[in-house]
């Protein structure tokens, strides 16, 4: 199945500048694991050596923060939106 | 016109635009003088702030920024101007906003805000706005406001991308819940090596003078429980939800943080 993900303009670097990238598994963490495949570098920026995701990145499945969901088990259903948002302290 | 008692003929000439709403009235626009702000940082983000909270009729706004004008701020912190290069932005800033409106009485701090001098200052004002521009201010800025049970409203900015939320100590999450940690050092670029468009903290900025405004009056649905992403590439506006974490070591139901901490330090060498 596939998802949308929207890539923040700190990572467009890795996805040739594009906003959007479709990605295909049944969690955040296959999503990923997509993702990474086609834009090779993108998840070090998402999670950390361990796998787990950053502590300053947040993903969002609709709108709803992963961390509250299931983590990176959470299931992706067919047709929802994940954002990756990053922490950001610029003013 | 009773709702108008006790303002002076060229106050309700002023704010007769603001006062007319019925969400405001008379009473909003006194409970707006009698309400202190405080802004750190008096750069991109402070800058919409100050203009238009001034504007409003904040009673008192404090200022707090340690830098000087330069040449490399002017594309975005238009609160200042060519003649105030070399001097304290918060002295450019009081001058801009007095000459808006002298009946506020602004406050200024020519320091950095501290783990030292923030409780000190916080503790004198209704609500917080953070403007600053470094991790480490703003989980400095956030803890002293969840001590002190202070509402903090929250913008950043990062090339063409905005964020903006709304926290209230007791009513919803904290900048940690949402974040609870800062990348480490040299990951993530600041706005000085990566850039920012002139305008967008111009967007950013007001619309936390909005929210700020909002909930002086207690009017309007907020982003308590929401953080806003501005992309200006896209012009696309979005929200997600965010909510209290009940681990949080500021907030959460057994806090390790009670007093402010070496925030260089957490933010340095977390990693």
């Amino acid at each position: 199945m596939g998802s949308k993900v929207r890539i923040p303009t700190a990572l467009r670097k890795f996805t040739g500048g594009q906003e959007f990238v479709e990605a295909k598994g049944s969690n955040i963490r296959e999503i990923i694991d997509d993702i990474e495949t086609k834009h090779p570098g993108i998840r070090a920026k998402i999670c950390d050596n361990s796998g787990a995701l950053r502590r300053f990145v947040n993903i969002y499945l609709d709108g709803d923060d992963i961390r509250f969901l299931s983590g990176l088990d959470t299931e992706t259903p067919e047709g929802k939106e994940i954002s990756i948002v990053p922490s950001i302290a610029g003013g | 016109m009773s709702d108008f008692g006790g303002f002076s003929d060229e106050s309700i000439r002023r704010y007769g635009r603001q006062i007319i709403l019925p969400e405001i009235g008379g009473k909003g626009q006194r409970r707006l003088l009698e309400s202190k702000v405080l802004l750190v940082g008096a750069g991109g983000l402070g800058t919409p702030n100050a203009l238009y909270l001034a504007a409003a009729g904040i009673g008192t706004i404090g200022i707090i920024d340690d830098d000087v004008v330069e040449i490399s701020n002017l594309h975005r912190q238009v609160i200042h101007g060519t003649k105030d290069l070399g001097i304290p932005k918060v002295e450019s800033a009081r001058e801009t906003m007095s000459d808006i409106n002298p009946d506020v009485n602004i406050v200024i701090y020519k320091e950095r805000i501290t783990s030292e001098n923030a409780m000190e200052i916080i503790r004198e004002y209704d609500l917080v706005v953070d403007g600053c521009d470094s991790f480490a201010t703003r989980y400095l800025v956030n803890d002293a406001c969840v001590l002190l049970g202070k509402p903090d409203v929250y913008g950043s900015v990062f090339r063409f991308e905005g964020q903006v939320s709304l926290f209230v100590p007791g009513e919803g999450p904290c900048y940690r819940c949402i974040f609870p940690e800062p990348p480490p050092a040299g990951m993530v670029p600041s706005c000085q090596e990566a850039g920012v468009l002139g305008l967008l903290p111009g967007v950013v900025g007001l619309i936390q003078a909005t929210e700020a405004v909002k909930r002086l009056l207690g009017i309007g649905t907020t982003l308590k429980n929401r953080l806003l992403l501005y992309d200006a590439l896209a012009m696309d506006f979005r929200y997600v939800n965010t909510r209290r974490d009940v681990g949080c070591p500021v907030c959460g139901d057994n806090p390790e943080i009670t007093e402010l901490i070496d925030y260089e330090e957490f933010c340095d060498v977390h990693f």
